[in-house]
């Protein structure tokens, strides 16, 4: 695979690095958080693995009572909001700010619906039957994409405190990095359901 | 541990970033690949539609970070962070599945007791 | 004096005019002393000895637990503590002297050193370590405040699910340990994400990553598998937690949970942070032994590379503590062949501060005393701790008294040794003040003799089979001697910590002038003591290893080293005006507050929960909308075109998620 680094100069000074290595702290913090995160989410979704291939006692498994038409447009849903963000924090680069708060708000509503419909899920799951505590599938699967939607909603926090800012006044251009920053959680926010898709949606067994 | 080898590199957080067109195009190849793990997703599971599922998460997976999160455009070393972290996770959690799904042989007492030989010599 | 713009790195976090009064509620602390100034300082310095000063009254109240135990076993068939008590005093006494005391004071260590170190005004996010400090402070109190409600965990520190669930441990004992222990947690995570982003980002001109400080980089080492154990560990603390409280089955065996996942769950987080507490050790004493025995630390690359060797493998020996699980065949002899392994980097390490040693001209300080002590105790546990490699061997010393001997022989002979090594030899540094020499070698000499009768006899009690976490033996079993002296060590322990809160005490006299009374190596030496708020007044660059030593002596025309008259320190006749260091603030205090509520919350009412909640979102808010200087401070009578960047917001509100986590489940 071709390298495409871009090796460019040290940062000027009006983008206020000045780093042993030219990254920005605030950066090079988010994604080691996300590193971390890895290991989080790494854990619930093995957690699941495990116990998916488990006999249930009572209650139905998790896979039989799967929406998987529904699953996929909420995936769908997530999966365009990382376009957004990413077009927001283009936009906000450009100095549009106009076009990156609309884009902004669009990532919180999508990401909005994808927790929305979560809960839908979660209460039509509880509807046939399967609560947190009744077998120990759905202990894990609720564990497991609860923290993830908690994630979600923590993300939309951010994204609505961003915009609030943004209407006020206090996210000029040269503080589109903030932007950048929430926009990397978010998109791992993201990766981490398309895992979460294929291995706890579509591949069971 | 991950910037061991990266000793005082500078990389600019990247200019070249791709147009709003591009990102477009991004997001309808990740469209497209999630349709095609939908259709795969209500076929029998066997090794190679499994196999290919799990490919196409890695790809998506692989799309979103290294466009969506810029990593093809930003410094190795953020790269490095993001990867020790999935290979730790990847490394140890796999080897907790393979115990726990018994590929290792999660109990000894699998072998039947007879089977087990006796000690060659019991020396007091 | 142009600083800033010679060195713009140490231009910490500038001001956003913008925002004046965040949430328009506080007016901003000024107070440079008194109480006030200590808890909303930011500066990495005060930090470090909050954390010091907190980790050391946890050493105190864990070993009072420890003397609880060695009283009730000094005799057959003790009776000082009942059985119930008896479990809570050990494992309050493994869970304190891990998360609260080991930790935080290689936490201290860290804080205060790194950026001394490697020549930067503070760390990377000077208000985020302020909210690392408070969080792990309340995390402490959350855990002991059950024992007010006489609501104690009881399940030994790895607190081994199904035992630890509802049906086992109906108390609320577990549930403090486990909350208290998330909160704890979040608390290093946020240091380890600080400290890994200074030590990256941070360093002075010429400071390349094989010119850090052996401590420096010892410390990033641990810090890069605390951002990687503590999530690991999280994970299992949830699960139990929702075990506990929302009714999951996780660890519910007879819903057929499997028995071993808490184990896996726990070692793949134990294991590397048994070298989360050794490492930063390995690194004082890789500081100090150099200075004294007045040579370079002895291959310096090896000690940096086996240091990082030792962090990949501790990834892959976890199940080295389930030998005797059933875990199979195959999972034993990998994980035993990985143990023996790791034996290798360590024993780098030994011979490269032998080789330091070698030839030395060895200067016997206290300091010295207590490093070199921690190479010969430490190498006695890494011995035992390879027999464990061997299972056979392994499945006979499981739960007995020789694994206790083992991991003492590591933590206090290693981790404990070092960080007395670091008190003494940093103390003239942090405090101006000098721990008494003679004082100090009577604790020293205290401390070995009685760690060793405390810990050496149990090796012989384990191999004659005493168990573990057992409250009594009965008489006539042969143990009676070897517990008797045991106890009377550990008590001599005792006395030796009295000692040294003595000396503690009375060095507040002993007042040092001279700035490197050492004749030391590294740049921390090179400003005056105790540093000033901006660590250097004049900004460093570096040339080379040991910059300090290098800039003190050089070689002569006759081949031998001669001192130079004057060295070129960092430090100014008048302080340079231009640096702007981030003003204090309460937010920090105000985050971490919520999180015990929350705990108290999710146990009790959830109401609680909420208030809880509320506040650490509050504080959140105030922390990331407050400008990191304070534009009302008075420091800005000078013409300074820094730019109105404001870089902390995102990085607290993404590293805040993690806190958030707890407020939301």
């Amino acid at each position: 695979m071709t390298d495409t680094i871009v090796h460019a100069p040290i940062p000027d000074q009006s983008e206020g690095h000045h780093t042993s290595t030219g990254l920005s702290n605030e950066k090079l913090a988010m994604w080691a958080f996300l590193g971390s995160e890895c290991l989080l989410f790494g854990g619930l979704i093995s957690v699941f693995l495990i116990y998916r291939n488990k006999p249930v006692g009572v209650g139905p498994k998790v896979s039989q009572i799967y929406d998987i038409p529904f699953t996929s447009v909420s995936s769908f849903v997530l999966l365009m909001s990382s376009l957004t963000m990413v077009l927001a924090l283009a936009g906000i680069q450009r100095g549009d700010h106009r076009r990156a708060r609309i884009w902004i708000l669009t990532t919180a509503a999508l990401g909005a619906t994808f927790v929305a419909g979560q809960v839908y899920e979660f209460t039509s799951f509880v509807r046939e039957g399967l609560g947190y505590t009744t077998n120990l599938q759905s202990s894990a699967f609720y564990t497991l994409t609860g923290f993830h939607g908690v994630h979600v909603t923590i993300g939309i926090i951010m994204l609505l405190s961003l915009y609030t800012l943004s209407l006020r006044g206090n996210l000029p251009t040269e503080k589109a990095e903030t932007v950048e920053i929430v926009g990397l959680y978010w998109h791992f926010v993201d990766v981490v359901w398309i895992l979460i898709f294929t291995v706890v949606y579509l591949i069971h067994p | 541990m991950a910037i061991a080898a990266h000793e005082e590199t500078v990389h600019g957080s990247g200019h070249a970033h791709p147009s709003d067109l591009q990102y477009v195009y991004v997001a309808l190849f990740l469209g497209v690949v999630t349709g095609a793990e939908i259709v795969l997703g209500y076929r029998h599971p066997n090794a190679l539609i499994i196999g290919s599922l799990l490919t196409l998460m890695v790809i998506k997976f692989a799309t979103v970070a290294l466009w969506f999160m810029h990593l093809r455009f930003d410094s190795l070393l953020f790269r490095r962070f993001f990867l020790t972290g999935i290979l730790l996770a990847a490394g140890v959690y796999i080897a907790i599945m393979m115990t726990a799904f018994q590929f290792f042989g999660n109990d000894t007492t699998s072998v039947p007791l007879n089977k087990i030989p006796p000690p060659a010599r019991i020396t007091r | 004096m142009a600083l800033t713009e010679e060195r713009p790195l140490l231009e910490l976090t500038a001001g956003d005019d913008e925002v004046r009064q965040p949430l328009g509620s506080f007016r901003r602390p000024t107070s440079t002393t008194g109480w006030r100034s200590w808890i909303t300082t930011v500066d990495h310095k005060r930090i470090g000895i909050l954390y010091g000063a907190t980790a050391l009254t946890f050493f105190a109240i864990g070993g009072l637990e420890a003397l609880l135990i060695r009283a009730q076993l000094a005799q057959p068939n003790g009776q000082v503590l009942s059985p119930e008590r008896y479990n809570q005093a050990f494992t309050m006494h493994g869970t304190t002297m891990v998360f609260l005391v080991i930790m935080p004071m290689l936490a201290a260590f860290a804080n205060y050193l790194i950026p001394l170190q490697i020549g930067a005004r503070d760390v990377a996010f000077p208000r985020l370590n302020a909210l690392s400090f408070w969080i792990f402070l309340f995390g402490g109190l959350f855990l002991y405040s059950g024992a007010v409600l006489d609501q104690i965990a009881d399940n030994g520190w790895f607190n081994y699910a199904p035992n630890s669930g509802v049906l086992y441990s109906p108390g609320h004992g577990i549930d403090f340990w486990t909350l208290g222990l998330q909160i704890a947690g979040i608390a290093s995570l946020l240091g380890a994400v600080n400290l890994i982003v200074t030590c990256i980002n941070m360093r002075a001109p010429g400071m390349t990553l094989m010119r850090m400080p052996i401590f420096t980089w010892m410390a990033l080492v641990a810090q890069f598998l605390l951002l990687f154990a503590i999530p690991v560990i999280t994970v299992a603390l949830f699960l139990l937690m929702f075990d506990r409280l929302f009714g999951g089955n996780f660890f519910v065996v007879q819903k057929g949970a499997d028995p071993l996942m808490w184990q896996h769950l726990f070692w793949i987080f134990g294991h590397p942070e048994v070298y989360i507490l050794v490492l930063p050790a390995f690194g004082i004493v890789s500081e100090v032994i150099p200075v004294f025995a007045r040579k370079p630390l002895f291959g310096y690359p090896f000690m940096v590379f086996s240091g990082i060797a030792i962090g990949f493998m501790g990834w892959g020996v976890w199940a080295h503590h389930m030998f005797a699980s059933g875990a199979g065949p195959v999972t034993v002899a990998a994980f035993s062949l990985s143990t023996m392994f790791i034996a290798v980097p360590t024993g780098v390490k030994i011979f490269n501060w032998i080789g330091t040693l070698w030839g030395g001209k060895l200067q016997f300080t206290t300091a010295m005393c207590f490093a070199i002590a921690l190479v010969s105790q430490f190498t006695i546990g890494g011995l035992s701790g390879v027999t464990h490699s061997i299972s056979p061997s392994d499945w006979q010393q499981t739960d007995t008294y020789y694994i206790v001997a083992h991991f003492h022989y590591v933590l206090f002979g290693g981790s404990v040794f070092g960080i007395f090594a670091g008190f003494y030899f940093w103390w003239p540094k942090v405090f101006g003040r000098c721990l008494d020499e003679k004082i100090g070698k009577i604790h020293f000499f205290t401390w070995l003799i009685g760690f060793n009768l405390t810990f050496g006899p149990m090796h012989v009690l384990g191999l004659q089979g005493q168990p573990r976490r057992t409250a009594t033996y009965a008489d006539g079993m042969g143990w009676n001697l070897m517990n008797l002296l045991s106890s009377i060590g550990a008590f001599t322990i005792g006395v030796g910590f009295l000692i040294f809160i003595f000396n503690v005490v009375k060095s507040r006299n002993n007042v040092v002038t001279d700035p490197d009374p050492w004749d030391a190596r590294t740049l921390e030496w090179a400003t005056s003591s105790p540093p000033p708020a901006h660590n250097f007044d004049i900004s460093p660059t570096v040339s080379s290893l040991d910059e300090w030593w290098h800039r003190k002596y050089e070689l002569g025309d006759d081949h031998k080293l001669h001192r130079r008259e004057h060295p070129e320190s960092f430090t100014a006749a008048t302080p340079p005006e231009n640096i702007h260091l981030p003003s204090p603030s309460y937010w920090p205090l105000i985050i971490a507050a919520g999180l015990p509520f929350i705990g108290w919350g999710l146990i009790y009412s959830y109401w609680l929960a909420g208030f809880g909640g509320l506040l650490t979102f509050v504080g959140i808010y105030g922390l990331v909308l407050e400008p990191s200087v304070d534009p009302d401070a008075g420091h800005h009578g000078h013409a300074d075109t820094h730019d109105t960047h404001e870089p902390e917001p995102a990085a607290v509100v993404a590293g805040a998620a993690e806190a958030e986590e707890d407020a939301d489940q």
